[in-house]
């Protein structure tokens, strides 16, 4: 595989750890849009970025797996219906739930992969059209509210952080019995911060399962991960989800 | 051929953005006697040769799977219709 060319300088990552050895694995489906952004997050971060295809059977051996943002089978049926039924898609939900094992795979849902995490019953609830009925593109401020996920643990609790946020069908519905048990088990992740910008439930922007592994969210870190390219040209606060990852799997936290 | 039609609508108790939309339309329109409107989906599965018990089942499956999501969608509607002329 020959490995896109990073545009720019950017900082490798920390000397004192060096995280090379980290494959992450970064899922394209039909209309996935995202999956270079995430493949390249993922590389600026310190790790290496192992693409895999919807219809593969094998995760290759990744440490973890990212599902991109997009509108994987255009979104035709729901957002991350079709998608969800996919080989490489059973085999992530196979690793993720982990069975007996002790180390479930870490996966991260970003937009139209949070809507596949739900469709797939990985993640509660499910995504439906913004109450307001545009597509919307802007900014966004997210407090982290769970430090202690796979993919979060590189932020401080209660950190604000500003990621781009683009969806159409970005409202995050379940009913109150499971958005009571979120709340009380700590699996809120992420809420937004400075208006709701789809009219989510709770104002939730982002979700974990019990196990703290599987992620999903709305809004895109791997957008924000380079300066020069993030929000007001200079944000970098999404890089935080690989470094997170990478913590979980090289720190084994 | 026949054709087994599935009718799929957001559960009540969510919210439908864009039933909502219609709904605050139809009146600029001049159709001021709608209070409501709830927009759902409708599947038509053709199948080639007579419909079994076996595909009517194969069909109620593919709906509570796949054409439906049970977080907030019901599946409020499976039934034959007559071959078209």
């Amino acid at each position: 595989m020959t490995e896109t060319p990073l545009i720019g300088a950017y900082p490798a990552g920390p000397a004192d750890a060096p995280l090379n050895g980290a494959r992450i694995g970064v899922v394209t489906f039909p209309g996935t849009l995202d999956d270079r952004d995430a493949a390249r997050a993922v590389r600026v971060s310190g790790a290496t970025a192992v693409e895999l295809w919807h219809g593969d059977s094998s995760l290759g051996g990744v440490d973890a797996v990212i599902i991109p943002g997009g509108f994987s089978y255009g979104d035709y049926l729901r957002a991350g219906a079709i998608s969800r039924f996919a080989p490489l898609m059973g085999e992530i939900v196979k690793a993720a739930t982990g069975g007996a094992s002790s180390n479930p795979l870490p996966v991260l849902g970003i937009c139209n992969g949070f809507q596949i995490l739900t469709e797939a019953h990985l993640l509660p609830g499910s995504m439906i059209k913004n109450d307001h009925l545009k597509f919307l593109c802007r900014d966004q401020v997210l407090r982290v509210e769970n430090n202690s996920t796979a993919w979060t643990n590189a932020y401080a609790a209660g950190q604000e952080i500003t990621v781009p946020l683009k969806n159409q069908d970005g409202q995050y519905i379940a009913d109150e019995k499971t958005l009571d048990a979120l709340e009380a088990e700590g699996r809120v992740a992420f809420r937004y911060v400075g208006g709701n910008p789809n009219g989510s439930r709770r104002d939730i922007a982002g979700i974990a399962n019990a196990a703290g592994s599987v992620v999903g969210l709305m809004p895109h870190p791997e957008h924000a991960v380079e300066a020069g390219y993030g929000p007001g040209h200079t944000g970098t606060d999404g890089r935080g989800f690989f470094t997170s990852v990478l913590n979980t799997l090289l720190g084994g936290k | 051929m026949p054709r087994i039609v599935v009718d799929v609508m957001l559960k009540p108790e969510i919210l439908d953005p864009q039933g909502k939309a219609i709904v605050g339309a139809l009146p600029r329109l001049g159709f001021t006697a709608f209070s409501a409107v709830r927009q759902g989906k409708r599947f038509e599965l053709t199948v080639d040769g007579d419909v079994t018990d076996e595909i009517l089942s194969q069909a109620r499956e593919a709906a509570e799977t796949m054409l439906s999501n049970p977080v907030i969608e019901d599946v409020v509607n499976v039934e034959v219709v007559a071959d078209l002329p």
